[in-house]
């Protein structure tokens, strides 16, 4: 043979065009460029241009292409015609589905409008679904969140005004330490991979905290193989270590937190525990210019960080004191909380002093000058190069929202937020707890909510509850069983509906929310409850109204189906009103737009939604002669205003040139097309740090529309509300508690971050179960938000239940070995596989690859229904009895946040069966089953 | 037997970074997507939906975990976890080329690049069983051998903007652990990196010279190279009262309007 070589066309023709959109095979909100072939997708590729992901995409967003494609899109309007969870339907027209809708809707929002309960899922448009909800009237709406992450987006809102992902990032390109907690694929998906990368790149050491070594933790340059629920044990002994040195920013603290305002001490006043304020109610430090009570923002005030005041014969201390007293406790050094923690007191004792070496060592000084809210100029940015990123993995047990606090004042005595090379808050935040609305739950018939549902609440007297305590809520939200409950319990909702606690509805309304499946804990029981009936042969729950896109799980639980469109056929706004996706150095927002129309009978939900609130006559959805406000999602996205000047998308206001504040400009959305999705105005530099701090910041804020007034604050490591919830637990005030709270109010809404076990190791027994069980999101793949992807699924079509050496050895397992896995709950048969970067007492699986039968176009013997499982069935909403008479929640006690990773179980070999247990029946697809073979090219 | 050049002017190919790679499977999926809609015949799938579902690849993500000798205190280091990208290396004694019965397996004399032209193939699969890293996928719908191009329909396309003519994996990767560019040039940026970071060949006893390089993880789990209790963690005080002492002390020593 010669080495002729064939003749390569080496530039041949990508593609038609390129659009431009939003990613939404997950939340991260990456740009994207949908390469068109003769009309159709051809290739996804990112965005350079994009903030969020600049120009990266991971396998996610390359594989959308098969999701916009798959086999289990919904086709049209469906009502169900047999038994409610068969999968019998009957494909109706879009009139005949709204007039359904409406029927059902009506009477309910003339009557009792608290008998709907609409929830959202995994919902990116909140604040356009809340508007609906409230505009309705009914107190029953939230999404997800309070089985997500709650306690991470509240625990930060009330301590620093702001948390993680969404919220703030490291400052990746100037830190030198990044610690992660609990991280594995998350919300913030590609920025996380690409800040690791970069850190890396210059040298900056990551550290992970995790019971599981894989992804993030994987390549950190040290792991920290924590027991499960300890990290606050963990993180208060590092405190303690880093007190005891004194290794701690007093300038800050003094500065920027309310560590020096003064805390009532007189034990006989009803006002004990709470700040000392003056007669314009501000809390009060002492100045050190003058020795004397001043207000906490006064003009050149400097407050004193140890300075007490006596008034009346009582010494009332500042909060730093408290927290010396606190945090020197023995109870905290290394060597008493090693063994909990799992982390040998040496250990312990090298981490804080490596965080304390590249704090204080390695300072940052950046010349740039800034005024503060005080009025004191400063000439430099000074930073100290540590930073933290946390999430679900600390969240999402009981005693997550007091551990993510630790971890934030962790974080702000080292000096590290909002400092070069610490954690820098994203626009529109930072943003204190108290600049957010209250919680509101005042129904009126036939007329709007009082006002937004979802708040921070800052007291007893901002509770939803009636005079007798009863809930406002299906969800008992903001009830003294979980008083801050700022994103609501959605995990609670089917429970207390089939209950009837507090109370009976008439309709259940939900969206993109796989009830039926991996988004309940219990979820056989769920299924029971979804479809139980009365007496009188009525259900139970006796009306269920659904959208999804796809052929998920809880189809078969509805009884009138509305299909969504895929993400490459909508509108969005991804906007500053909610969860934006703006970076550290920029604000932004972003669109999807339908980049291919749909060859289906459906629309997307939020356009059905419109609709809905014209037909309903709601306010805000109608114009003054009745007619319809807007025809679609894309119409009240241009023309919806929410407050003066301000609407859901921020850029190219009134004539296109304005930003942030405007009026509405009818050609916007071209004007985000042509900008590629998105839109971003950069932050300007001496804006860049400080932000709570920073008048030129706060200003900026203001002209951008983030909110109407500046509104400088200081870090609340002592969080007054929760100190409000404790003392009526004592007894004081009008709005009391039920006796058999007070004691856990009491112990747990301690007003400086605190550990505590998690719950369910006191409600079974951790020596007959003594396995902590964990899920992990796989990075290829989202748990059944949209299909079960055909290029994904080759890679994460099994999940296996990994277990440590130890408990491997113990049990003499082997490769393709089956164990029973046994909770105080359930029981679960399941393959094992063995992983030795493992805790020694956690075993963990891939969350939610688990699929029913006859779901998703699947085969019936997809592995994902023969061999997947899912961790849910051993996870009851409700912790075991303890004998006490009561069913305690497995939540969160201050947020309701669903305790997931509390799980305790105890594991043993077990025969081979057919395929893992339970094994829950088959479900009918209504859409088929997908093709035998993909050859997929669009071009010729 | 087909020849191969004895020389190529280039030899364009990958650096990974495994101290970097997260594995994702990033690379694994938008390899798929642009390789199933450009070169040649498209990355079938079978079974799709089904009980075995089964896909051509291209490069695909393997993980292993590995036990490190003690730390230097003597105690048991512990289990790490490494993402190993596994796609062809390009080799410049490519074994899959010498094998092809019909000429259908070549490697580039500009640069290095070693391809299938799909005419040409059989599928008689001697060159998937003369490579000894297993990266090449027989495509089970088209019958012909499928393989990495390194994008060799991105890399030189003038329809693609400059800075987006590199190979789909390397464009998408997010931890930017995959860097594309030519090894003949000291200067470039993957011959810098493999020198900086002692990049290594796979499996350098099989002969084949593969002009891909791996980058080492770095040493991880490693005690600090300090004294942890002095100067960082010296106690200031035992208790409470204590620390109030030397806080009151400190801050009478810090300037008033201090930074």
């Amino acid at each position: 043979m010669s080495l002729d070589q064939p003749n390569l066309d080496t530039s041949p023709k990508v593609s038609d065009e390129v659009r431009k959109t939003t990613c939404y095979m997950c939340a991260c909100r990456c740009g994207i460029n949908v390469h068109m072939k003769g009309g159709k997708v051809a290739y996804i590729e990112g965005n350079r241009d994009h903030p969020v992901n600049q120009g990266v995409l991971c396998a996610k967003g390359s594989a959308g292409i098969m999701q916009h494609n798959a086999p289990s899109r919904l086709r049209a309007p469906m009502k169900r015609v047999g038994e409610r969870g068969s999968g019998e339907f009957e494909e109706i027209s879009w009139d005949e589905a709204l007039k359904m809708a409406v029927d059902l809707l009506k009477p309910i929002r003339e009557n009792n409008p608290e008998k709907l309960a609409f929830f959202t899922g995994r919902d990116q448009s909140q604040s356009f679904t809340g508007f609906w909800a409230q505009a309705y009237g009914t107190p029953n709406f939230a999404a997800h969140g309070g089985f997500c992450s709650v306690n991470m987006a509240a625990g930060g809102i009330y301590t620093m005004g702001g948390a993680f992902w969404e919220f703030g990032q490291p400052d990746w390109d100037r830190t030198k330490m990044v610690m992660i907690f609990g991280v594995a694929e998350d919300h913030d998906s590609n920025p996380i991979k690409m800040g690791i990368g970069r850190a890396k790149k210059k040298g900056a050491k990551i550290i992970g905290v995790n019971p599981i070594r894989t992804g993030y933790n994987a390549v950190a340059d040290e792991w920290v193989g924590i027991t499960p629920g300890t990290d606050g044990l963990y993180i208060l002994s590092m405190i303690h270590c880093l007190m005891k040195a004194g290794k701690i920013d007093l300038d800050y603290l003094a500065r920027f937190t309310n560590a020096s305002c003064l805390v009532n001490e007189d034990p006989n006043s009803d006002q004990r525990g709470l700040l000392l304020k003056d007669s314009d109610g501000q809390p009060v430090v002492i100045d050190r210019n003058t020795g004397k009570l001043a207000p906490w923002n006064g003009q050149g005030v400097e407050p004193d960080l140890s300075a007490t005041y006596r008034d009346k014969g009582i010494t009332h201390r500042p909060v730093f004191h408290l927290m010396a007293d606190k945090y020197l406790s023995d109870e905290y050094a290394p060597e008493n909380v090693a063994e909990r923690v799992g982390i040998s007191a040496e250990n312990i004792r090298k981490m804080a002093a490596d965080l304390a070496r590249v704090a204080f060592d390695e300072e940052i000084s950046l010349d740039r000058t800034w005024t503060d809210f005080r009025g004191k100029t400063h000439t430099k940015m000074v930073g100290r190069p540590v930073s933290f990123h946390a999430m679900r993995g600390i969240s999402a047990h009981s005693n997550g929202f007091q551990t993510c606090r630790a971890l934030h004042t962790l974080q702000i005595i080292l000096g590290t937020v909002e400092t070069p090379g610490g954690m820098r808050f994203k626009p529109p935040y930072p943003k204190p707890a108290t600049a957010h609305p209250k919680p509101h739950g005042k129904v009126t018939p036939g007329a709007p909510l009082d006002g937004p549902h979802l708040g921070y609440a800052q007291g007893p007297d901002d509770l939803l509850i009636e005079d007798d305590g009863t809930p406002k809520r299906i969800d008992k939200a903001y009830s003294w069983e979980n008083p801050m409950s700022a994103h609501g319990l959605m995990h609670m909702v089917i429970s207390n509906a089939h209950a009837g606690t507090p109370y009976k509805i008439d309709t259940l309304f939900m969206y993109m929310a796989n009830m039926s499946w991996n988004s309940s804990m219990n979820t056989s029981g769920v299924m029971k409850m979804l479809t139980d009936k009365n007496e009188d042969g009525s259900y139970v729950i006796p009306n269920i109204i659904y959208s999804d896109a796809y052929s998920s799980e809880m189809v078969a639980y509805a009884d009138l189906i509305l299909p969504d469109t895929t993400y490459l056929e909508r509108h969005d706004c991804i906007s500053l009103l909610d969860r934006p996706i703006c970076e550290a150095d920029g604000v932004a927002d972003a669109i999807r737009w339908p980049v291919v129309e749909p060859d289906r009978d459906v629309r997307g939900f939020q356009t059905v939604l419109c609709q809905l609130g014209a037909m309903l006559d709601m306010p805000g959805f109608v114009n003054d002669d009745g007619s319809a406000k807007y025809t679609d999602y894309a119409d009240y996205i241009t023309n919806h205003i929410r407050r003066p000047g301000v609407g859901p998308l921020a850029g190219f206001r009134g004539n296109g040139d304005d930003h942030g504040r405007g009026d509405v400009n009818p050609n916007q959305l071209d004007r985000y097309i042509e900008n590629g999705g998105f839109w971003i105005e950069h932050v300007p530099d001496d804006c860049a740090y400080y932000k709570p701090f920073n008048t030129a910041y706060q200003e900026w804020a203001v002209k951008m529309g983030f909110y109407d007034v500046v509104q400088p604050y200081i870090f609340q490591l002592y969080v007054e509300p929760l100190r409000k919830f404790q003392l009526a637990a004592e007894g004081v005030g009008d709005r009391q508690p039920p006796e058999h709270l007070r004691e856990r109010l009491k112990r747990t809404m301690d007003p400086l971050p605190i550990w505590y076990a998690p719950f369910e190791d006191g409600h079974v027994d951790p020596e007959e179960f003594p396995v902590h069980a964990l899920t992990q999101r796989p990075m290829a793949m989202y748990h059944s938000w949209g299909t079960q992807n055909a290029w994904l699924r080759q890679i994460h079509g099994h999940n296996p239940l990994y277990v440590p050496t130890k408990i491997w050895e113990e049990n003499g397992f082997e490769e393709g070995d089956w164990a029973k896995v046994t909770s105080a709950h359930g029981e679960i048969v399941v393959p094992v596989a063995h992983q030795a970067s493992l805790n020694a007492n956690t075993v963990w699986t891939w969350n939610a690859i688990g699929k029913r039968k006859g779901a998703w176009a699947l085969d019936e013997g997809a592995p994902e229904a023969t061999k997947g499982f899912l961790l849910n069935h051993l996870i009851h909403e409700l912790l075991p009895p303890k004998g006490d008479g009561m069913r305690w929640a497995n939540s969160d006690p201050i947020t309701g946040q669903a305790a997931w990773f509390d799980l305790r179980v105890k594991i043993s070999k077990s025969d081979v069966p057919n395929e893992a247990q339970p094994a829950i029946p088959p479900i009918k697809s209504p859409v088929g089953k997908g093709p035998g073979k993909l050859t997929w090219k669009v071009g010729s | 037997m087909t020849q191969l050049p004895s020389s190529t002017q280039k030899k364009l190919g990958l650096v990974i970074d495994l101290d970097t790679c997260v594995g994702c499977h990033a690379c694994v999926i938008s390899c798929k997507g642009w390789n199933t809609e450009n070169y040649g015949a498209p990355l079938s799938d079978q079974d799709p939906y089904g009980a075995n579902p089964t896909g051509t690849f291209l490069n695909r993500v393997h993980s292993y975990e590995v036990q490190p000798p003690n730390l230097k205190d003597g105690s048991k280091a512990a289990a790490q976890l490494i993402h190993f990208p596994k796609s062809c290396l390009h080799c410049e004694d490519a074994p899959c080329v010498t094998v092809c019965p019909t000429g259908a397996s070549y490697k580039r004399q500009e640069d290095g690049i070693v391809l299938v032209n799909e005419s040409d193939c059989i599928g008689c699969g001697l060159c998937a069983w003369a490579c000894p890293y297993g990266a090449r996928e027989l495509d089970a719908d088209e019958g012909v051998m499928k393989k990495c191009t390194l994008c060799v329909d991105r890399i030189y396309n003038e329809n693609l903007p400059e800075e987006d003519r590199q190979p789909a994996c390397v464009r998408t990767c997010p931890a930017e652990a995959r860097h594309f560019g030519d090894f003949a040039d000291p200067e470039s940026n993957v011959s810098i990196l493999t020198a900086e970071r002692g990049g290594m060949d796979l499996m350098p006893e099989q002969g084949t010279k593969p002009v891909n390089k791996y980058l080492p993880p770095r040493p991880k789990d490693e005690a600090p190279e300090f004294d942890v209790l002095a100067p960082y963690l010296e106690p200031i005080a035992q208790d409470a009262k204590g620390f109030v002492g030397w806080l009151d002390k400190t801050l009478s020593a810090m300037p008033r309007g201090a930074k």
